[in-house]
């Protein structure tokens, strides 16, 4: 079925988003992910159901600029 | 206070802007502005507001001059190896604009100094590259109600965005917690473009100046993400999350704390960093 991911149409075989992180190879602990612009709860993301059309944002963590640490 | 007449000519491109005029550039006169590391953001963010005539820069960074940071630091010069970046970056904002004040504090932000600190000051950029400190940076900007600008960077990828204090997303309405120490490498481990951290700084220094003459549309509720290697701007819509641990209806945090990261048990560097 034809989603868009991060703005573009991709078609995946995927049902559920922790499906397609992982066919990804995304790690759900380093994205946020927003589906139909709402953000889903880290915890239900495994478990989340994807359907024909879902328009989802990957956000990453991004550090940069000083090293503080 | 008047300008003299060298200023009026230094800043004679900022205030022949209709949005800018006289007034506007005596408000950024009056601004003062926290820039929270003097790194690869923290570069151009306070060489710009410095060159925009900034009233009161503050700089905090507790690191001395490295020479891999001279890749894209460019505050810093080769002769500044060894130096604390804080008085290289002083140096350097002094020498392009004698007006600017500069406060620098070659320390660590941590939970016990940040309220104090951020108390001072009108606005907060984020210049900072790992997760504790940026997450302590979100969280002192809301208890001590500045607007913040939040930036990161890494390989070819930058983002920023700004947060304004119970009225636009935070960012822990996009990332409620750290990461697990180890899932998302940093900048050393993985490799930054130089030439990223200057557009995403100059982007946030942009967005702050916005902030203070008050124009334009600020970057709230909304990431801006730039992919360098397609050359690719997105923007992407957030919204305030009710279940944001900090700014959300039922918040769990309530005092500033300086989180530390749980260890993970997978190698970073086996999941790849999808590139979008």
């Amino acid at each position: 079925m034809f989603v868009k991911i991060n703005g573009k149409k991709e078609d995946i075989q995927e049902t559920t988003l922790g499906a397609l992180l992982k066919s990804k190879k995304i790690e759900p602990q380093m994205v946020s992910v927003e589906l139909n612009d709402q953000m889903i709860d880290r915890e239900n993301i495994n478990d989340t159901l994807l359907q024909k059309g879902d328009s989802l944002e990957f956000l990453f963590f991004m550090g940069g600029g000083s090293g503080l640490s | 206070m008047a300008f003299t007449e060298e200023q009026l000519v230094r800043y004679s491109r900022h205030i022949i802007l209709s949005e800018v005029g006289g007034k506007g550039q005596k408000k950024i006169r009056q601004a003062k502005v926290l820039v929270v590391g003097a790194g690869g953001l923290g570069a151009p963010i306070s060489l710009y507001l410095a060159a925009a005539g900034i009233g009161t820069i503050g700089l905090i960074d507790g690191d001395a001059v490295d020479l891999t940071n001279l890749q894209r630091q460019i505050i810093h010069h080769t002769a500044d190896i060894g130096r604390p970046k804080v008085l290289s970056a002083q140096e350097k904002i002094k020498d392009l604009n004698p007006d600017v004040e500069v406060i620098p504090y070659q320390k660590l932000l941590d939970a016990e100094n940040a309220i104090e600190i951020f108390n001072d000051y009108e606005y907060v950029i984020d210049g900072t590259d790992n997760f504790p400190t940026k997450f302590l940076i979100n969280d002192a900007s809301y208890f001590a109600k500045k607007p913040l600008i939040h930036g990161g960077i890494l390989r070819f990828d930058g983002q920023l965005f700004t947060i304004i204090p119970d009225e636009s997303a935070c960012y822990r309405c996009v990332f409620p917690k750290l990461p697990p120490q180890g899932v998302v490498p940093s900048c050393q481990e993985a490799g930054v473009l130089g030439a990223l951290a200057g557009l995403i700084g100059t982007l946030q220094a942009t967005e702050v100046l916005k902030l203070i003459l008050g124009v334009g549309n600020p970057l709230t509720n909304r990431i801006l993400t730039y992919h360098a290697l397609q050359t690719l701007f997105r923007e992407i819509a957030i919204k305030k999350n009710p279940s944001c641990p900090l700014c959300g209806l039922d918040p769990t945090i309530k005092t500033l704390e300086m989180e530390v990261q749980e260890v993970c048990d997978f190698d970073p560097l086996e999941t790849a960093h999808k590139d979008h």
